[in-house]
Formats: C-alpha cells, sequence, structure tokens
C-alpha cells in the first residue's frame, strides 16, 4: 500500500463543543413543556411590563440560552483564535448514531474559521433578535410558544454550521425547514398563513432531495467500484491510509507554483504558523519521536502494534520512528480495518485518513488532498474521471444537485418561491430565519465543499449564472412592490443570488463576507420595518394594511430612531455614497472577483459582472424608493402623526447595535492594504484562509486602475439609481406617484412577479394534481375494480353453483326422495293390518313364484 | 448495576431518574395517573436508551434461557383460553387480566434484550411435533426479528388499552381475539419451522377477521371478508410451494423435515425455484402489501376498530415484509435475486410515488393512512429488493419506525373519531385551536411519518436509500431507484403536512368542532411511549441497529453465498452443504452433513 502525504486537516479535541447546540436546544424544551405554566404566572409581571416584553420567565429562558450560547461561542472562537493557523479544527464527537458497513454516521461536531463565523452570526444576531422579539411579540397569547420555535431553529441552524459530516448538517438542513414552517405558520387560525408555511416547507424538500441525492451520487463515486475496479461490493468498507502530514505551504508550492497571484485562496501560510506548527511538535515529543493521530471512525478502538492505544479520536500519540501496524475495531457489525505497515517520521507527524465513501466533511476532503507516493491525488483523479448518467462527470452532477439543494434553501431561482410568501410569518421571524441565518444555509454549504466544487467549473458557472440571474430577476420584482416586507423579500433573494456569485466564481470567502454584513444590515432593515409595522398597527387595521407603504409617509417624524437606523442600513445595502458601509465592501469584492474569475468554465465573467451591476443599481432604486415612501414626505394617513409612536427601548437598541455593526463590519473585515498598494490581505480572507485553501481557484490579473474603475462605475450607478429613487419617492413626492407608477414599463409583469407562480402552477403542480386524481380513480376503479370484481364474479359463480346445487344436484336426490316418498305413499295403501289380506298376498305370491319355476324349468 | 449499593444510590440511573422527574412535571392535565405514568414512561425510555447504550453491559453475557420464546407465544394463548372461563358480567376484569397478561408478555419479552444479538440464532427452543413429517415445534430470535418480536409485544398492549377506552360492546370477545392475535403475531415472528409459521399465519387472520368484523363501521363485513380472502388465497400458494420444497428435501436426503435451516440448503432447478419463490412472493406481497395487491388495506383500515387498525398497521403488515425477507429472499436467492430489479422498480413507483399520490386525493383520515402504509411498505419492500446491509437494516429499522408512526397515527385518528364519529377530513379544520395537545402529538407523529431527521422515520428511508444507491442487484437501475425513492420523501411532506394543514389549521369553521375534548389520560398514556420512542429511535439509532447488523450481516453472506451457487444451471434439485458458521445452524434438524449436536440448542 502506497504512503500518502497531504496536508490533510488536523484535529484539536474539545469536549465543549456540543454545548453550544445543546444550550438553545434546552432553551426551546423548557418553553415547550412549561412554558404556558410560565407565561400564566405572575412571575416579574412588572419589570416585563416595565420593559414593554412579554412574559419575563419566558423571555430569561430563552433570550437565557442564547446569550449563553453565545458567550460559549465566543469562548471557543477565542480558543480556536489561539491555535497555530493549521490547527484550528476542534473536534468534538457526542455519540453514534449509525455504523453499518460504509454508512457511518454519528453526531459529531466541528468548529474551524468558517462555522466560527456563522455560529457568532447566528447566536450573536440570533441574540439581538431574541430580545427584539420580547418586545415585539409581547401582546401574543402564544408568546411561549414562539420562544420554543425560535430557541429550536437556532438550535437547528447551529447543527448546520457545527456539524463535522452532512448527516449532520442535514439534520440542520431539515431542522431549519421545519422550524420556518412552525414559524411562518405560528398564526395558524389563518389559513393563508399556515399555507405559506407548508409551501416553504414542500419547496425546500424539493431543495432537500436534491441535496441527499447529490450526497448519494458522491457517496456511490467514492464507493467500491473504482477500488476493486469492476465488480463492486456494495457497502464496502472505506480503507484506511496513513497520510504524513504536510503543511499548507508544501501543498501550495508543489501545485500552484505556476501562476504567482494566481491561487488566491489557495494561500500560503504566513511563516509564523509553520513555526508555530514545528515548534508545537518538537516541543511535545522528544527527538526520535513522531506524532500519530486517529480522529476519523470515532469511538472506534485503535490499536497501533497489537496493543490498545485508545478509542478515537485520538492525537498527539507519540510514537517512536519507524514502522508500526494499525488494526481498528470500527465496532458492532463492521468489519476491523487494518493497515498492515505505515511508518512515522521523526517529529514529523502522521495522521490516518479513510479512502473511500464517507459522510463526513474532513474524510472527503482529506482524500481530495492527499498524494500516493507517486505524486498523485490517486483519490481525486479517480473521482474526476468518473462518469455518472449520461457521461456527466460525477463531480459536476453531484455539486449542480447539492446545489438544488442550496436553491430550495436560500431562495435561488428555480426553488425561490416561498420566500417571499414566508413573510406572512412575524417579522423577528423574517429577520433571523429568512434574511440572516437559514437562508444563507446554501452559500454556506457552498463555502463548506469549496474543495469539491472548485473541481468542476461546470457546476461553478451554474452556481455563479444562476445566482447572477437571481440578483437581477429579484431586484426588478422588488422595484414596485407596495408591501414593505415583500420589497425586503425580494431584496433578500437578491442579495443571496449575489453571495452565490461570489461563491460561484470562487471567491468564497467573498461570498462568506456579504453574507455576514448581509445578515447585520438585512436584519436591521426588517427589524426596522417590523417597528414600522408594529406602529402602524395603531392606525390601520389589519396586516396588509400595516405594511402597505401606501398608507405611510413621513414616519421620521414620529420614529426617529427607526428611521435613521433603516436609512443606514439603506446605506449598507445599495453601498453608496460612502464606501465605508459594510455592503459596499463585500458587493464589490464579489463584482471584482466575478469580473476576474477563470473558474466558471463557458460562462464569461463580465457577463456575471454586468448581470450583477444591474441588479446592485436596481437594489439602490427600491431600497431608497422603500426608504423615502416609508419615512419621509406626507403622511398618508394624518392620524400617524398622533397615534403612531416609536417603539419600546427593546426594540431600538437593538436596531441601533445592528445599524452600527452595519456601519463598521465591512471595513473591519474587508479593508485591506492591497487597496492602498500594499499586499495585505482582508481581514476575513486572512482567517478563512485555513478553510478555502484547497480549493484550487485561479483569477485574472486585473490591476488596481481597473479594479478602481469597477468600483467607480458601480458607486456612480448606485448613487444614480438613488437620486432617481429620490426624485420619484422623495420628500416632495407628487401625490399620484403610484399611478404614474403604473405606466412605466414591466409595471404589470412586475407586480404579478412575471408570473412564476402561475407558470409553476400551470406546469408542473396543476400535472401533479392530475396525475394523483387519475391515479386515485385508478386505484378505485381499475385495481380495486379488479379485486371486487374477482369478488363479485366468485359471488356469481357461487349462486350459479348454489342454484345447480340447488336444482339440479340437490335436484336429483330430492327428485329420488320425492319418488321414494310418493312410491312409499302409494304402498302405503297395501298395508292395510288385515292378516287375510296378507294371507292372499303371501299364497299369491309363492304360487306366482312356483309358476315362474315350474315354467322356466329349475 | 453490580453493587447493590449502586442501585441503591440512584445515581446509575440519573438519567432515568431526571427524565421521570420532567414527565413528572409535565403540567398536562390534572389526572395523577397521567403524571406518574408519563414518569415511568420518561424514565423507562431513559433506561432503555442507557441499558442499551454500548459499553455499559459488563461482565459475562447472560445465559439465554430457552423457554422464553415459547412462554411469548403460550402465555396469550393461554390467556385467550383462560378469558372464555372469566364471567361476561364484569368487562373491568376481562379488561385487566387481559392488560395484565399482555404486559407480563412485554416485560417478559424485554428479556430479549439482555443477550447481546450477535450472528445467529438465540433462545431457540425446539420441540418435537409431528416426527414421521419433519415437523417440529422451533422457534427462535436473531437481530432480524427482535425488534419485531418488541414491536409486537409494545404495541398490543397500547391497542388493547386503547380499544377499552372506546370499545364497550361484547368485551369479552374483544378480549379473547386481542390475546389470541397478539400469541399468532409473536408466533409469526419467531417461528423457524414452515409449519408452524404457516399456522400461526393463518391462526392470526381470524381474530382480526373477527375485530373489523363485529367492531368495524358501517361496511365491516365486506371490508372483513375482503381482507381474509385476499391474504387466504396468497397463503395457499404458499403452502403448496412449502409442500413441494419438503417433497424434495425428502427426495434429497431421505427424511422430511419443515425447518427453515433444512429447507433454505435445497437448491431448485431455476424454473421450479421461481414457481416458488412467486407462490411464497405473492403471500407474502398481498400482506404487505405491495401494489398492486394493495387495495384490501384501505378498505380494511377504515372499517376496523382503532385498536384493529393499530395492530393491522403496525404489525401484521410487518409479517409479510419479515417474511419475505426471512422466507422468499432466505429459501430462495436466486429466484429473488433475478426478480428483484423489477420488483424494485415496482416498490418505487408502484409503492413510494403512486401510494403518496393516492393518498394525496383520499378524503378520509384513514384512508390517507392506509396509503401512506402503502408508500412507506414501498421504502421498506424496496431495500429488501436492493439487498445491501445497509438497506436491508435499514427496511428491518424502518419496519419498527412504521410500526410506530403508524401506530400512533392511527390512535390518533381513534381519538378524533371517538369525539366525532367521523373521519371525513372536510368535517373538521382549525381544530388546533381547541385541542392543542391533541394537535402538537400528531404534528410530532406526522414530522416522524415524514423522516423529518431527529425523528425515528428518518433514519431508516436514509439507510435504505444510501443501501440502494449501491446496490449491485439494482444494477443500472440503483441510482434511478434511490432518486426516485428520494423524492417520495417530497411526495410525503406533501401529503401528510396536507392532511394536518386541513384537519388543524385554518378558522374552526365547524361549529360542531367547537367544543372537541383535548386528549384524555388514556389517550395519553396510551400515546406517550410511542413518542418517546420515535425520539429514542431518531436520535439513538445505533442502539437499535448495532442489534441487527451481525444477524443481517449473516443472512446477507448466506444471500450472497447461495447466489452464487445458484449461477450453475441445474436439472436437479440438490443439496447445499450446512452453513460453517455454527452459530447459524442452531437449532436446526439432524441431517446429511449436520452434526448431531447442532440438532440441540
Amino acid at each position: 500500500m502506497p504512503e500518502f502525504t497531504g496536508p490533510v486537516q488536523h484535529v484539536e479535541l474539545s469536549t465543549t463543543l456540543w454545548l453550544i447546540a445543546l444550550l438553545p436546544l434546552l432553551g426551546s424544551v423548557t418553553n415547550a413543556i412549561f412554558g404556558r405554566r410560565l407565561q400564566k404566572s405572575h412571575f416579574g409581571h412588572d419589570l416585563a411590563h416595565k420593559l414593554h416584553i412579554g412574559s419575563l420567565g419566558v423571555t430569561l429562558v430563552a433570550v437565557g440560552a442564547m446569550l449563553a450560547a453565545f458567550a460559549l461561542s465566543l469562548w471557543h472562537v477565542a480558543k480556536l483564535l489561539a491555535l497555530p493557523e493549521a490547527h484550528r479544527f476542534l473536534f468534538c464527537h457526542a455519540w453514534e448514531m449509525v455504523r453499518i458497513g460504509s454508512v457511518d454516521f454519528g453526531f459529531d461536531f466541528a468548529l474551524d474559521p468558517l462555522s466560527s463565523v456563522m455560529i457568532l452570526i447566528i447566536t450573536g444576531v440570533g441574540t439581538l433578535i431574541h430580545v427584539y422579539a420580547a418586545a415585539y411579540m409581547h401582546h401574543d397569547g402564544a408568546y411561549w410558544r414562539f420562544f420554543a420555535y425560535l430557541n429550536l431553529f437556532v438550535f437547528s441552524m447551529l447543527l448546520l454550521v457545527l456539524g463535522d459530516g452532512f448527516m449532520v448538517m442535514f439534520f440542520g438542513w431539515e431542522g431549519v425547514g421545519l422550524c420556518s414552517y412552525l414559524l411562518i405558520g405560528f398564526w395558524y387560525d389563518d389559513y393563508a398563513k399556515a399555507s405559506a408555511g407548508m409551501k416553504a416547507f414542500v419547496t425546500n424538500r424539493v431543495g432537500d432531495w436534491g441535496f441527499v441525492t447529490g450526497l448519494m451520487l458522491l457517496f456511490w463515486a467514492l464507493g467500491g467500484a473504482w477500488l476493486e475496479g469492476g465488480s463492486y461490493q456494495p457497502d464496502n468498507l472505506p480503507r484506511l491510509a496513513a497520510v504524513a502530514v504536510e503543511s499548507g505551504e508544501a501543498e501550495h508550492g508543489g501545485h500552484e507554483a505556476g501562476g504567482e497571484h494566481g491561487a488566491v485562496t489557495a494561500k500560503a501560510h504566513d511563516a509564523d504558523g509553520d513555526d508555530a506548527v514545528g515548534h508545537h511538535a518538537k516541543a511535545a515529543h522528544p527527538q526520535g519521536n513522531g506524532t500519530f493521530d486517529f480522529t476519523v471512525l470515532p469511538g472506534a478502538k485503535v490499536y497501533v502494534d497489537g496493543a490498545l492505544a485508545g478509542i478515537s479520536p485520538l492525537t498527539g500519540k507519540s510514537l517512536h520512528a519507524g514502522r508500526h501496524t494499525l488494526r481498528v475495531v470500527p465496532g458492532g457489525g463492521t468489519d476491523d480495518l487494518e493497515i498492515p505497515s505505515f511508518s512515522v517520521e521523526a517529529g514529523g507527524e502522521t495522521m490516518v485518513s479513510l479512502i473511500g465513501p464517507a459522510l463526513s466533511f474532513r474524510s472527503l476532503h482529506d482524500q481530495l488532498v492527499v498524494r500516493d507516493a507517486a505524486g498523485h491525488h490517486t483519490v481525486r483523479e479517480g473521482l474526476q474521471s468518473k462518469k455518472a448518467w449520461g457521461g456527466v462527470g460525477v463531480i459536476t452532477l453531484a455539486c449542480l444537485c447539492l446545489f438544488l439543494g442550496a436553491t430550495g434553501k436560500s431562495a435561488q431561482i428555480p426553488l425561490f418561491v416561498w420566500l417571499p410568501d414566508a413573510m406572512a410569518g412575524p417579522t423577528p421571524v423574517s429577520a433571523l430565519i429568512h434574511a440572516a441565518t437559514m437562508v444563507t444555509a446554501g452559500v454556506y454549504m457552498i463555502a463548506r465543499l469549496s474543495w469539491l466544487f472548485a473541481l468542476s467549473p461546470v457546476a461553478s458557472g451554474v452556481v455563479a449564472l444562476v445566482g447572477a440571474l437571481t440578483a437581477l430577476f429579484a431586484a426588478t420584482i422588488g422595484l414596485y412592490q407596495y408591501d414593505i416586507k415583500k420589497v425586503l423579500a425580494y431584496s433578500t433573494v437578491s442579495q443571496l443570488g449575489f453571495m452565490f456569485i461570489g461563491v460561484g466564481v470562487g471567491a468564497y470567502w467573498a461570498g462568506v463576507f456579504h453574507l455576514m454584513t448581509h445578515a447585520f444590515f438585512k436584519a436591521c432593515l426588517f427589524l426596522g420595518s417590523g417597528s414600522v409595522i408594529h406602529g402602524m398597527h395603531a392606525v390601520v387595521h389589519g396586516e396588509a394594511a400595516a405594511q402597505d407603504m401606501r398608507k405611510m409617509g413621513g414616519l421620521k417624524r414620529v420614529m426617529p430612531i427607526t428611521s435613521r437606523t433603516y436609512f443606514v442600513a439603506c446605506l449598507a445595502i445599495t453601498a453608496a455614497p460612502f464606501p465605508l458601509f459594510a455592503g459596499f465592501w463585500s458587493k464589490d469584492e464579489i463584482l471584482w472577483r466575478a469580473f476576474t474569475t477563470e473558474n466558471i468554465a463557458l460562462v464569461p465573467g463580465a457577463l456575471i459582472y454586468a448581470i450583477g451591476l444591474a441588479a446592485a443599481a436596481c437594489t439602490s432604486f427600491y431600497m431608497w424608493r422603500s426608504y423615502y415612501l416609508t419615512f419621509e414626505g406626507e403622511h398618508a394617513l394624518p392620524k400617524i402623526a398622533t397615534e403612531v409612536h416609536e417603539s419600546p427601548a427593546a426594540i431600538t437598541w437593538v436596531l441601533v447595535v445592528l445599524a452600527a455593526l452595519s456601519t463598521v463590519a465591512g471595513v473591519l473585515f474587508g479593508f485591506s492594504t492591497h487597496l492602498l498598494g500594499g499586499h495585505g490581505e482582508p481581514m476575513l480572507e486572512e482567517w478563512l484562509s485555513p478553510v478555502l485553501q484547497h480549493a484550487v481557484v485561479s483569477f485574472r490579473e486585473g490591476g488596481l486602475g481597473l479594479e478602481y474603475a469597477l468600483m467607480a462605475l458601480s458607486v456612480g450607478l448606485a448613487i444614480a439609481s438613488w437620486a432617481l429613487a429620490k426624485k420619484r419617492y422623495g420628500a416632495g413626492r407628487p401625490a399620484d406617484w403610484a399611478a404614474r407608477e403604473e405606466g412605466l414599463p414591466l409595471f404589470d409583469a412586475i407586480q404579478h412577479k412575471y408570473w412564476v407562480d402561475e407558470a409553476y402552477g400551470a406546469a408542473i403542480i396543476g400535472p401533479i394534481l392530475k396525475l394523483r386524481l387519475v391515479l386515485a380513480d385508478l386505484d378505485k376503479w381499475a385495481i380495486d375494480g379488479i379485486v371486487n370484481g374477482a369478488g363479485v364474479v366468485g359471488r356469481a359463480a357461487a349462486w350459479t353453483s348454489g342454484a345447480i346445487d340447488h336444482h339440479l344436484v340437490d335436484g336429483a336426490v330430492n327428485f329420488v326422495a320425492d319418488r321414494t316418498f310418493a312410491a312409499g305413499e302409494r304402498l302405503r295403501t297395501v298395508q292395510t293390518g288385515r292378516i287375510q289380506s296378507y294371507l292372499y298376498g303371501l299364497v299369491g305370491g309363492v304360487l306366482f313364484f312356483a309358476c315362474l319355476g315350474y315354467f322356466l324349468g329349475r | 448495576m453490580s453493587s447493590p449499593a449502586d442501585v441503591l444510590t440512584l445515581w446509575g440511573h440519573w438519567p432515568a431518574v431526571a427524565a421521570a422527574a420532567v414527565g413528572a412535571l409535565v403540567p398536562r392535565g390534572e389526572a395523577k395517573q397521567t403524571r406518574i405514568a408519563l414518569a415511568v414512561f420518561a424514565a423507562l425510555a431513559a433506561g432503555l436508551v442507557g441499558h442499551l447504550w454500548p459499553g455499559v453491559a459488563t461482565g459475562a453475557a447472560p445465559t439465554e434461557w430457552p423457554g422464553l420464546l415459547d412462554l411469548l407465544v403460550v402465555l396469550p394463548i393461554a390467556g385467550a383460553v383462560a378469558v372464555l372461563f372469566l364471567p361476561r358480567q364484569s368487562p373491568k376484569v376481562l379488561r385487566r387480566f387481559t392488560l395484565g397478561v399482555l404486559l407480563v408478555d412485554l416485560v417478559f419479552s424485554l428479556q430479549l434484550l439482555r443477550v447481546p444479538m450477535t450472528r445467529g440464532w438465540h433462545f431457540v427452543s425446539v420441540h418435537e411435533w409431528v416426527p414421521s413429517l419433519g415437523i417440529r415445534w422451533h422457534v427462535a430470535v436473531d437481530g432480524m426479528s427482535l425488534w419485531l418480536v418488541l414491536l409486537t409485544t409494545l404495541i398490543t398492549p397500547i391497542a388493547a388499552y386503547a380499544s377499552f377506552g372506546s370499545i364497550k360492546t361484547r368485551v369479552k370477545e374483544l378480549c379473547f381475539a386481542l390475546l389470541l392475535l397478539h400469541g399468532a403475531m409473536i408466533g409469526g415472528f419467531v417461528a423457524l419451522d414452515l409449519l408452524v409459521f404457516y399456522v400461526f399465519w393463518e391462526l392470526m387472520l381470524v381474530p382480526m377477521y373477527v375485530m373489523i368484523g363485529v367492531w368495524g363501521g358501517p361496511d365491516k363485513i365486506k371490508a372483513a371478508i375482503k381482507f381474509f380472502l385476499y391474504t387466504m388465497t396468497g397463503s395457499v400458494l404458499m403452502l403448496a410451494a412449502m409442500i413441494y420444497m419438503v417433497v424434495q428435501y425428502t427426495k434429497l436426503t431421505g427424511a422430511p423435515s419443515f425447518d427453515l435451516l433444512a429447507l433454505q440448503r435445497v437448491l431448485l432447478p431455476r424454473e421450479a425455484q421461481a414457481l416458488c419463490f412467486w407462490a411464497f412472493a405473492i403471500a407474502f406481497l398481498v400482506k404487505v402489501p405491495m401494489f398492486p395487491l394493495h387495495t384490501w388495506l384501505p378498505d380494511a383500515h377504515v372499517q376496523a376498530p382503532t385498536g384493529g387498525s393499530v395492530i393491522l398497521a403496525a404489525i401484521m403488515l410487518k409479517l409479510g415484509t419479515y417474511g419475505y425477507l426471512r422466507f422468499a429472499m432466505g429459501l430462495f436467492p436466486g429466484a429473488s435475486g433475478l426478480n428483484t430489479a423489477n420488483l424494485a422498480g415496482v416498490a418505487v413507483l408502484g409503492g413510494i410515488l403512486y401510494g403518496a399520490l393516492v393518498a394525496w386525493k383520499q378524503s378520509d383520515i384513514k384512508r390517507v393512512i392506509a396509503y401512506s402504509s402503502v408508500a412507506h411498505l414501498g421504502f421498506v419492500m424496496l431495500g429488501l429488493f436492493a439487498v445491501t446491509p445497509s438497506s436491508i437494516s435499514g427496511s428491518i429499522l424502518q419496519m419498527v419506525n412504521h410500526g410506530i408512526s403508524t401506530g400512533a397515527l392511527f390512535l390518533l385518528v381513534g381519538v378524533l373519531y371517538d369525539r366525532r364519529h367521523t373521519r371525513e377530513i372536510a368535517e373538521y379544520g382549525g381544530i388546533a385551536k381547541v385541542m392543542p395537545i391533541y394537535t402538537a402529538l400528531w404534528v410530532i407523529v406526522t414530522l416522524a411519518s415524514i423522516g423529518v431527521p431527529g425523528t425515528n422515520g428518518f433514519v431508516g428511508e436514509f439507510m435504505v436509500i444510501m443501501g440502494t444507491m449501491v446496490s449491485p442487484r439494482l444494477r443500472a437501475f440503483a441510482g434511478i431507484d434511490a432518486t426516485l425513492a428520494a423524492f417520495g420523501v417530497v411526495l410525503g411532506a406533501v401529503y401528510m403536512l396536507g392532511l394536518t394543514q386541513r384537519v388543524f389549521f385554518g378558522p374552526l369553521s365547524n361549529p360542531k368542532n367547537r367544543h372537541l375534548n383535548d386528549v384524555t389520560p388514556r389517550e395519553t398514556i396510551a400515546l406517550a411511549p410511542l413518542v418517546l420512542l420515535v425520539f429514542a429511535i431518531g436520535l439513538f439509532p445505533a442502539l437499535f441497529v448495532d442489534r441487527m447488523k451481525d444477524s443481517v450481516q449473516g443472512f446477507y453472506d448466506h444471500y450472497q453465498y447461495v447466489w452464487g451457487e445458484g449461477r450453475v444451471e441445474r436439472a436437479n434439485a440438490e443439496l447445499l452443504p450446512p452453513s460453517s458458521d455454527p452459530a447459524l445452524e442452531r437449532g436446526a434438524p439432524p441431517g446429511p452433513g449436520v452434526a448431531a449436536a447442532a440438532g440441540e440448542p
């Protein structure tokens, strides 16, 4: 067996990581079981009243769980920061779920730089939104149920990002879908809202189907067929391979030497990091010994040289240099695995990696980066050469299927239709789930699988193109919406499109960056709109009216804090004209990368750029339109001036914090000295590089001048759109602005959202609905008909045979009996009882027979 | 667990204690008995998980008590006979007696968990019955039947308990039927002698026929007869094939035997094997039921009383899937392997997709669930047809899952039916408002039924799909079957959530529903164990899968071996050598090549 080398992922063990996810779950369970009681009790009633929040007990449980989770997340991220760069991977094995053959998964959690960004957003923004919701939902009768769902959602989302493999991720993936279903339909006695929840769940399920199919393809592709050459054994166990760990430097040097500045994400570690690794290993072990790690197959017993070395995961075991044998007992009915001989180098580090079907990201990643003795990426090349249905490369197909899953969760074409309807849920839900966290799951997944997507330029191209088209498509729908939440919903779809452009063109970190900034400013916008809706309920009745911007206007004067934070968030999302605000940094990075990408096969980067630019211009227009219509100008309803008030402190403070984050996060994480002619990288890119470095991507050299020019172009366009919006809808807008809009091009199509729902209804849902009617009838009349027909035929046959039996067979018997009776009846007359008659008969008989005998001669 | 002090401190059982505390504190209803029952169930569930947790069990494996299975089967049947002698005038005594017997059976069945389910047969019990015909009372469990036996001993008491709440007429007959049915079903799962199996297989039809026919809905007689005759037709074919097998075996060895372990050594020529396989397969596929043999099921379910539906869906259908696995696949690997790709296509198109689409259209709640059973059992059968260790394990797990979630769904429908005496979906709407706890339970069970991760439905389906994807037996169709089966999960969400939507959400439009009572203590107690198991299996599937995978692997190895042997075309039946693994031959009748010692358990 060839020895492998490669930059496999180093693992640090953690025993506390799972607590981050557990806390919100506990909060949810507590509120689910005891919340109703808590809400009814008078505990903390006065304080709650003073703070304008709902039941204090319920709030304490829910917000407390979130705060604790946030604190724990910070602590874990700090732990991560303290580690050398290549070691930033905390791993925690909770328990095994299934291990049979190669289907092997358990509750394994992992925290690396990418998931650390995510958990901070989830628990941080999540906590803020919980606080906000405490005030926003305070009058709701099912306050406890709301927070039970909300905490459950956070738990699912944390599972999604903390999962070390597809399965835990899928638990979260479906879990967030479920919570979204529960929360959109939170006010279930409105049938339309419950239906919106169901639409979201089912659409997401279609995406999940893509997810599972992609996973299956990948699993199958790594499976036995190509390992055993031709015929394969199903469920074959993955092989084990000992891998000599090498630092990221060598990987970079060996494979990206060609392009100097080429691989942006496949970036070298800085010298400090590598030194630290070396020191780390040397300091821990005396000369002549090497380190041995076994972190796959958690729970398995590991025997080195015949002696029990420990239970996996097992790190930092010191072995003397030289050759060793390894035997692993995975437990249960799974066969033992062996490595007959592997070597440990003095001062070196040897890890064991799985080769073959695996469900853990790390195992998949590791086997794709290892090289055999001849320097070939055996597994990666094998996988790349494998074809699936129709001769399409299996990686491409798997990536496309996984991307279908992403389009479901992240509301992209073709599965975006559920998100606008999802606005039926309470506004904090829209902010948390349908803007900041859940909908970004697809982006996260692609960033998580960057090393896989980077192997398929076709799939990456599709991701980028779909992202760009969605960005533009949704942005145009947003242009003429009257419902403030609908504007934000389409804006979310559009911004998610930008993120997909980022992860599609290979700028994974930029996609994640936009995910982060978007979480801040979109949460701020949604919560701001919630504050407005909250206020508007004082003057109008009904959900739809409270969200209608035609009934607003001039709210700036009654809701100063809300309007100011909304303004700031608008600046952030439209990226103009102050480059200080968050959206500018992330969106511009994405567009720049799209322009210079070389990773998306046939799709021209400039096309993606142009579509993105148009979408950005639209974004600026509709966001400012919503701002002006809501906050500036005359009050549409005169009562607003007197009856609408600013929201309570719990709401406004959250808005202020989010607005502050929208302001600074961009420059903080995205500024690079490169823009000033230096060589530094943005902080976030630096931070994410250990995760994303194995995605082999390259970008054209553009030059600073071009970058500035493009930046100026996008800023200029944004300002122009802003000016246009201000002219049409600004403080001095004409009273008949709404009527004027109707004459504009495409107004009709946009009002009907391009008839997409109708088209789906006619093309897909309608036929399926018809099909089920046909099948149900088929079942009733044809299949059951045959059975019942058999029954009828049987009965008819029975009746016939009964008739035959009765009339013919039994008839014959009865006939004989009847005749016998009749004969008896006749003969009875003979029996008279007179001796004389009998004697006559006797004598006569004797005479007769005597004569007969005489005449016959006997 | 080892020292008495450990037990005294209770510290070793803290999860159970904690669970009991939470269960007792759940603020549900005023009845004290509900609280106590919930606490006990929670503690038992936690204790079960703790007990099964790998690494906890230490020391030497306890010895197997050979009479255990005999007891499990005979006790309810003896109880049924005893019921005949109890006074009809005191239904309370009858009910308590019946429940008592069922609970004793449950407690004894838990003993099966004390032994590690290693490869081969456990708790083997053999008694000669008709030596001249080679018929023996031969019962045993392995990992494949273990959970089904336990499912039976769990579901029947629940179904009985729920029935006693709603059925007030002819209680004595009901008790008799329940106990007899219970014994027959367990017998069906543990019998390894084909004739004994056949006896139980037919025996269980009678009480179910009575239950549908006596306590059923308006169209009960027709449904009962349809159920009986449909199943009967299949089994007669099976009996014929069985006798043919025995005759062949007798020709080869000189002595007759009805034992599975003996008969599975007979390798028939291809045509004879195909005929026998189909005879067995049709008997089981009717019972499963698989498209297009499924139409008796909706009728039977709609007409059956709640308890009958629960038992029918949760356990009796599993005898079809189990029988197919144990007997049709076990006896005829060659013939089943040749047909398996086509059958898998039928399971996917006719079972999973067709069942889901037809379920979507139904207007009667029970009919929706009945057709959803067709779809779910399509998954189970797909896993069996794919013949990979993970898909078979997934199938067995899915059998248990379906028993739990569909059993719970039928119980829940019974709750509504008891209140409104209608199952028309259109009669309901918005009842979440008046029955919140009921709604919560329904939603949890629905989520389990549509396979949301974290509930039991997910793991089984996932294992089936993954196993199907890599199945070499399905050839080029493996990927298509797996993909379409995965799409069935989408449809499952559509019809189950659609049903939930129409019944529970929206405004409370029907004035008759305005004053519906939420679940009663009896209903809560009946449902609680099932809901707990939904999560126990969903979160800790390894505890359940670990105990079956050795047996599944053993079964799979044997299947592969016979499949390989069967490739050679032969004119006459041949006898394969007995398995080299003595554990797999435990309890086998003496015959050529079998060591005399193997005949004894």
